[in-house]
């Protein structure tokens, strides 16, 4: 098949035979890199003659050797000499064109000056969103309900499984690790009151933030940067379609709809799974559980945790298309901006849930 | 068809490709030897670039083999598989262009693979394929995304022949560029296989590129190569998607 490319100094001239392609050229390679590099070969003549083939990569080795510039004596074929002059015509860039890696100061500077970028992104957002919202009720009949039932589907339906699961583990845990402390200090009944309040009032609802956030508000912003990517969020507009009341408005609708409902279902499961484990730990019967619930826990926790649902809703949506619509048309990007709304969603959900500690702490705690 | 001396580079036999539950090649044979650029023609959905992937080992066959220089596909295993792919180039209908990085890199990735290349090699390399595809070392530093399709197109068929390949294929080569392009990038193809004796498969719809280029034509219809032959006898034939091929030609010449 392929015959190895050689390489023979006879009287002063180089003799090269054999195919000289990169292909070839690769097993052979350190031996004839450490040959064309060991004496001035560039001012022997050379015999191309018997070469096979000669491909560019080839030629550039060849014109590395002879210094770029031809050989005072050359013996060589036609479409091989075409091949060379090809590489002796090609232009040579020594730069590397690195960027210079930014100083600290700088960086920092980089740093805020995105943040407050994305902060003018976020809010323009959210007063696109009213405006869409003003819009719509002026015209109810362009209110993009497929859409949003389609984000209420994908968001909530069908998070109903894992939200489920976790939120039942989570109650089995809390209640069986509660239960080792109460039952040291004889404060049995308090696991009603510790598991209520909470699970309804803190846990259920910042669990359920970080699950859909992690699950939708990702797809979210994937979803809208593969529409930038492919160009079809600008095709949305040629044709006169609005983006914020298409994309952007049934993902806020939906995911704010549905998070307190998710709320208002994980707590309910983790709630029995803490029954369940009362009841197998304490001996805590289940009628005499919700008997003492309704005592334990006023239902202002109930309001404050579904409140907090509806906004952590909003809020991972939110960011999620923010994020999305920041994407640049390459994977980079893709992957930069999606892993950034999940984390900017999260800390900010922690950040809000503080907030709404503080706001609320004179409501819902029952008074002994 | 010319001398035995000439060993195949692609051959499929009884080749059958099944997507779902479509069928979409059922008994293809091809049978392509070195030097000859072969246009793939077809109508539209009749499975060119599913041949082309299938090249590529993309696709596992329904049933049949696809043997390249010589060795099976299938058969070998990972190694001796990607050191059969080496030897090819393939220029994707879409450029396929790796969107975070920029030309030069785009370019330079299959020599840097090697690992045997320096830099200051595989930078001259770059820049001669620049060259070659008319493009400025400037652009090296341009993302795919602030590319022109042509220019997409002229990066994409740099990077298929950043690694000297034996065997070329294309997908639509010369769709988005523009009449002048089109014919340097002929010429350019033609140049090269005459210097490195390239073996050519592209699927085209540009009657142009087809009749400036193709040596041996070959018709994928009714999931198999209907006809196969040099350009001439090809388009002698009575195929009538090869008449609506030469009507079109006759419509863009008035």
């Amino acid at each position: 098949m392929t015959t190895t490319p050689r390489l023979q100094i006879e009287s002063g001239k180089v003799v090269l035979t054999g195919e000289w392609t990169l292909a070839a050229l690769l097993p052979e390679l350190p031996q004839l890199q450490t040959r064309l590099a060991a004496d001035s070969l560039a001012a022997l003549s050379w015999d191309l003659t018997a070469v096979e083939r000669l491909d560019s990569a080839a030629a550039v080795l060849l014109w590395r050797t002879w210094n770029e510039r031809w050989p005072a004596e050359l013996s060589v074929s036609g479409t091989c000499r075409r091949t060379l002059e090809r590489v002796a015509a090609a232009p040579v860039v020594s730069g590397t064109g690195k960027a210079t890696l930014p100083g600290p100061v700088e960086r920092i500077g980089y740093l805020v000056l995105g943040a407050l970028d994305n902060a003018q992104g976020l809010v323009t957002m959210y007063g696109q969103m009213l405006l869409d919202l003003g819009y719509l009720l002026r015209h109810p009949s362009e209110m993009p309900w497929k859409e949003i039932g389609a984000n209420i589907y994908k968001a909530g339906a069908l998070a109903l499984p894992v939200t489920g699961l976790v939120g039942f583990l989570i109650g089995v845990t809390l209640s069986y690790l509660s239960a080792l402390q109460l039952r040291s200090v004889g404060a049995d009944l308090f696991i009603v009151n510790i598991l209520g309040i909470s699970i309804i009032r803190e846990i259920g609802p910042v669990l359920v933030a970080v699950l859909v956030a992690g699950r939708s508000g990702s797809a979210m912003t994937a979803q809208i940067g593969v529409m930038r990517v492919t160009e079809e969020i600008d095709a949305l507009s040629a044709m006169g379609v609005s983006r914020s009341i298409r994309v952007v408005l049934p993902k806020l609708l939906a995911l704010t709809v549905v998070m307190p409902l998710l709320v208002l279902w994980a707590s309910g499961i983790a709630l029995i799974g803490g029954m369940l484990s009362a009841l197998l730990q304490l001996d805590i019967s289940l009628a005499h559980f919700v008997e003492n619930l309704q005592r334990a826990v006023p239902v202002a926790n109930l309001v404050i945790g579904l409140s907090k649902g509806l906004v952590f809703g909003f809020i991972i949506a939110w960011v999620a298309c923010h994020f999305g619509l920041r994407v640049k048309p390459n994977t980079e990007s893709l992957s930069a901006n999606t892993t950034t709304s999940v984390v900017t969603a999260i800390t900010l959900v922690i950040l809000v849930d503080a907030v709404f500690a503080i706001a609320t702490r004179n409501m819902g705690i029952p008074q002994l | 068809m010319s001398g035995k001396a000439n060993p195949a580079v692609v051959e499929m036999r009884g080749l059958s490709t099944r997507i779902g539950n479509r069928y979409v090649h059922r008994n293809l044979d091809l049978w392509v030897e070195r030097g000859q650029i072969v246009g793939l023609v077809g109508g539209s959905g009749s499975g060119k670039t599913t041949l082309l992937r299938q090249i590529l080992g993309l696709i596992q066959p329904a049933a049949g083999t696809v043997r390249l220089f010589g060795q099976d596909l299938g058969g070998a295993g990972g190694v001796a598989q990607s050191a059969m792919l080496r030897r090819l180039g393939m220029l994707f209908q879409g450029g396929a262009l790796f969107s975070a990085l920029p030309v030069f890199d785009n370019i330079a990735f299959p020599l840097r693979e090697m690992k045997r290349l320096d830099e200051d090699w595989i930078r001259r390399l770059v820049n001669l394929k620049l060259a070659l595809v008319e493009l400025e070392t400037e652009h090296g530093r341009l993302m795919p995304a602030e590319l022109s399709g042509g220019m997409v197109k002229r990066v994409a068929l740099a990077r298929a022949l950043a690694l000297e390949p034996e065997l070329l294929l294309l997908d639509e080569p010369t769709a988005g560029l523009d009449p002048d392009r089109s014919r340097s990038f002929v010429n350019l193809l033609g140049q090269l296989q005459g210097e490195l004796g390239l073996t050519v498969i592209m699927v085209t719809h540009d009657p142009e590129t087809l009749a400036g280029l193709a040596t041996h034509i070959a018709v994928l219809a009714e999931q198999h190569i209907v006809k196969f032959g040099t350009a001439a006898e090809v388009m002698a034939g009575d195929h009538p998607f090869l008449a609506g091929f030469r009507d079109g030609d006759k419509t863009r010449l008035l």
